[in-house]
């Protein structure tokens, strides 16, 4: 009895496996393949990377991609910590409950619409002030920081939440004043979390398509905007070696972050422990 | 009693006797409110150097509230705060000359023992060495010392006790305020713990602020006590005032337990006081007067190991009341007798366990009498 059920679980999250991953197995096998017919199998080749590499046009928009992720992490990083500590360690202030909700909305609003509110913003920035001069890599990064801010708001904020208030009063009350009981308990004790959220923020704003479309200017194509745009002419082998390369990034990312989270979840864990024995 | 012991020369070790002296922490009207509920309510009190005061009262009744108040985390409503002659009122917690340990303890999960300890230290710039023999003496002294290399969660949580302890101490705090200090120790440790926390104030001759709410605990520990309900202070005095002399049923009730008879004054004289009590089934005569009007209502409250029982009428005419023992509890070194008085009356009898075997114990459902001396009751008003 046991037994059956073990195995048809089994076959069930197989066939969800095979569901989610199917595609995308399909494609790195066909990254390989020699012809230059996407569905006709010719044999084992590695040529398409090579090719990738000399293609200037794609490595310049994979070193856009890149720098925009890594620096649109940081800043989130940075913005997200100081919007979720604000949110979750001040006292109660006028607006607060709004503003928690506020933070968070751009993780549901339409892209489309979130693209197209920069976009005129950006225009309209340009009319009355001058700056963002054009739309390029500075137009990216302020769009990516501002919806990777609020992943990373989201992330501080539960952790600060879980985090007991009293261990930084304990610092404050042995003397430390408010900002080195941040830099030396709260910052490290959220440290995980702001690892999880550089993380989530670098491959959320690597992938990003429909923002950069609205927000980047001629010459300032970032990766998934060059895959989108030689799809439209056809699949090539060229590009599942391009899209392979990428679910490589990302995964990379996202094998992190798991690992990062299931730290952060013993230490939680283990936290827990320590105040049910306190208390 | 409080009379008596003011009529004495002011003894040294009791500041509070002297009406010359100067109080250490004076806390002055202190209210505070959260939103619209009070959860301290025009708090007065005075702590003396040295002392080892003892915050008693039931969950919620405002203990905690008033000690993140000495220690900077709330602000008070209303009222002041003075410590050592200084007003404290607005001062941030990390300038205060006050340390705590909290409740949960509150230990940094991300240091050793050893940082844990030195934090204070560091913020106030102590030179290296001297914080490395600091930290080692503060160990030492709370027998944390081989354990100086471990992590918080590494411990157990007697040892964690221990190092917030250390913590809290080693910057020589001119007070200490201790929330539950000993709540998460088992009965045993507990116990053992309570005196070495008492060694420890009087070595190191800290004033101590000690929230509690197991009168035992606080019975154990303290120079004097304060009984905290809903937000206010009931009464303060030492163990011995509060549990002999109680001014109130709330404190009668709350420090060990007692005995409460309903009755009418109808004799009151400056040297004693005669109460017909139904609820008793006897004249009540308690040897000190009241100030109060005659016919009032009183309640009179008694401690169960000042009755005592006995198979012949003792042979006095107050203070005695006939019934019949209904259930009787061992509890090792004393015995705990449930009685029915024969006015219907249950009422609560402790008995020492003097000898090993009685010859002739005894029994549930035996008659018996109740009787007690003209010292033993004291008259509450309300
Ligand atoms: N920050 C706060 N906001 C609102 N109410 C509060 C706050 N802190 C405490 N209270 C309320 O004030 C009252 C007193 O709380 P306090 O923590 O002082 O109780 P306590 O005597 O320490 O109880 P315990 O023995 O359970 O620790 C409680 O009713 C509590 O709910
Ligand atoms: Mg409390």
């Amino acid at each position: 009895m046991m037994r059956r059920r073990s195995t048809s679980l089994k076959v069930l999250a197989l066939t969800g496996f095979a569901f989610l991953y199917l595609p995308i197995v399909t494609m790195v096998v066909l990254s390989f393949n020699e012809s230059r017919l996407v569905t006709v199998w010719s044999g084992f080749s590695p040529k398409w990377y090579g090719e990738l590499l000399q293609d200037d046009q794609i490595l310049g928009a994979a070193a856009i991609s890149l720098k925009i992720a890594f620096i649109s992490a940081s800043l989130a990083v940075v913005l997200g910590t100081l919007a979720g500590f604000a949110l979750s360690r001040f006292n109660k202030f006028r607006g607060k409950v709004a503003l928690t909700g506020m933070v968070s909305a751009p993780l549901v609003m339409p892209e489309v619409i979130t693209g197209l509110a920069l976009l005129l913003l950006f225009v309209a920035m340009e009319g009355l002030l001058g700056w963002p001069k054009g739309r390029g890599v500075v137009t990216l990064i302020i769009s990516h920081v501002t919806f990777c801010m609020a992943y990373v708001a989201v992330v501080v904020q539960s952790r600060l939440a879980d985090m007991d208030g009293v261990i930084e009063e304990a610092a404050l009350d042995l003397g430390a004043r408010p900002w080195r009981v941040f830099v030396d308990i709260t910052l490290p004790m959220i440290a995980p979390a702001l690892v999880s959220g550089w993380l989530l923020s670098f491959t959320v704003s690597f992938d990003d398509l429909v923002i950069s479309a609205f927000v980047s200017g001629p010459g300032y194509s970032t990766l998934p905007m060059v895959i989108f745009s030689k799809v439209r002419l056809g699949v090539s082998p060229e590009v599942n070696a391009l899209a392979t390369m990428m679910i490589v990034v990302v995964g990379i990312g996202v094998v992190l972050f798991t690992w990062n989270a299931a730290r952060l979840h013993r230490m939680r864990q283990r936290e827990e422990r320590a105040a049910a024995a306190g208390l | 009693m409080t009379q008596a012991s003011l009529a004495q020369a002011a003894d040294p070790r009791k500041p509070w006797t002297d009406p010359a002296a100067q109080p250490f922490v004076r806390i002055e009207a202190v209210t505070k409110k959260f939103l619209d509920f009070t959860a301290v309510d025009a708090v007065s009190l005075d702590i003396y150097r040295s002392e080892l005061f003892c915050l008693l009262g039931g969950s919620g009744s405002g203990k905690s509230t008033l000690l993140r108040m000495l220690a900077g985390f709330e602000t008070p409503t209303s009222g002041r705060i003075i410590i050592d002659g200084q007003d404290m009122t607005d001062v941030p917690p990390y300038e205060r000359p006050i340390n705590m340990m909290f409740q949960s303890y509150a230990l940094f999960p991300h240091m050793s023992v050893e940082q844990n300890v030195a934090y204070g230290l560091k913020q106030d710039g102590v030179p290296k060495a001297d914080i490395a023999r600091r930290v080692a003496e503060m160990l030492d002294l709370v027998k944390m010392g081989s354990f100086a290399r471990r992590k918080p969660h590494q411990l157990s949580g007697g040892q964690r006790q221990r190092v917030a302890l250390a913590r809290s101490l080693v910057k020589r705090p001119k007070l200490l305020l201790l929330d539950e200090p000993l709540g998460a120790l088992d009965k045993k440790l507990r116990e053992e713990t309570q005196f070495e926390l008492m060694k420890i104030q009087q070595a190191l001759g800290i004033t101590f602020i000690v929230v509690t709410h197991d009168q035992e605990e606080a019975m154990t520990l303290s120079s004097r006590m304060g009984v905290m309900n809903h937000g206010h202070i009931v009464q303060v005095g030492e163990p011995h005032d509060l549990y002999e002399f109680p001014g109130s049923r709330f404190v009668a009730e709350f420090i060990g337990s007692v005995n409460l008879f309903e009755g009418t004054l109808v004799e009151d004289e400056p040297d004693h006081v005669r109460i017909e009590s139904p609820d008793a089934g006897c004249t009540l005569y308690v040897n000190h007067g009241i100030s109060s009007a005659p016919a009032q209502q009183v309640e009179v409250a008694i401690r169960p190991e000042k009755i005592r029982l006995s198979r012949q009428h003792p042979g006095q005419t107050d203070n005695v009341s006939a019934g019949v023992i209904d259930e009787i509890a061992y509890m090792g070194n004393l015995s705990i007798f449930q009685i029915r008085l024969n006015s219907g009356k249950m009422i609560r009898v402790t008995r020492p366990n003097l000898d090993r075997y009685d010859e002739m114990p005894l029994q549930p459902k035996e008659p018996v009498f109740c009787s007690w001396g003209p010292a033993s009751g004291v008259v509450l008003s309300a």
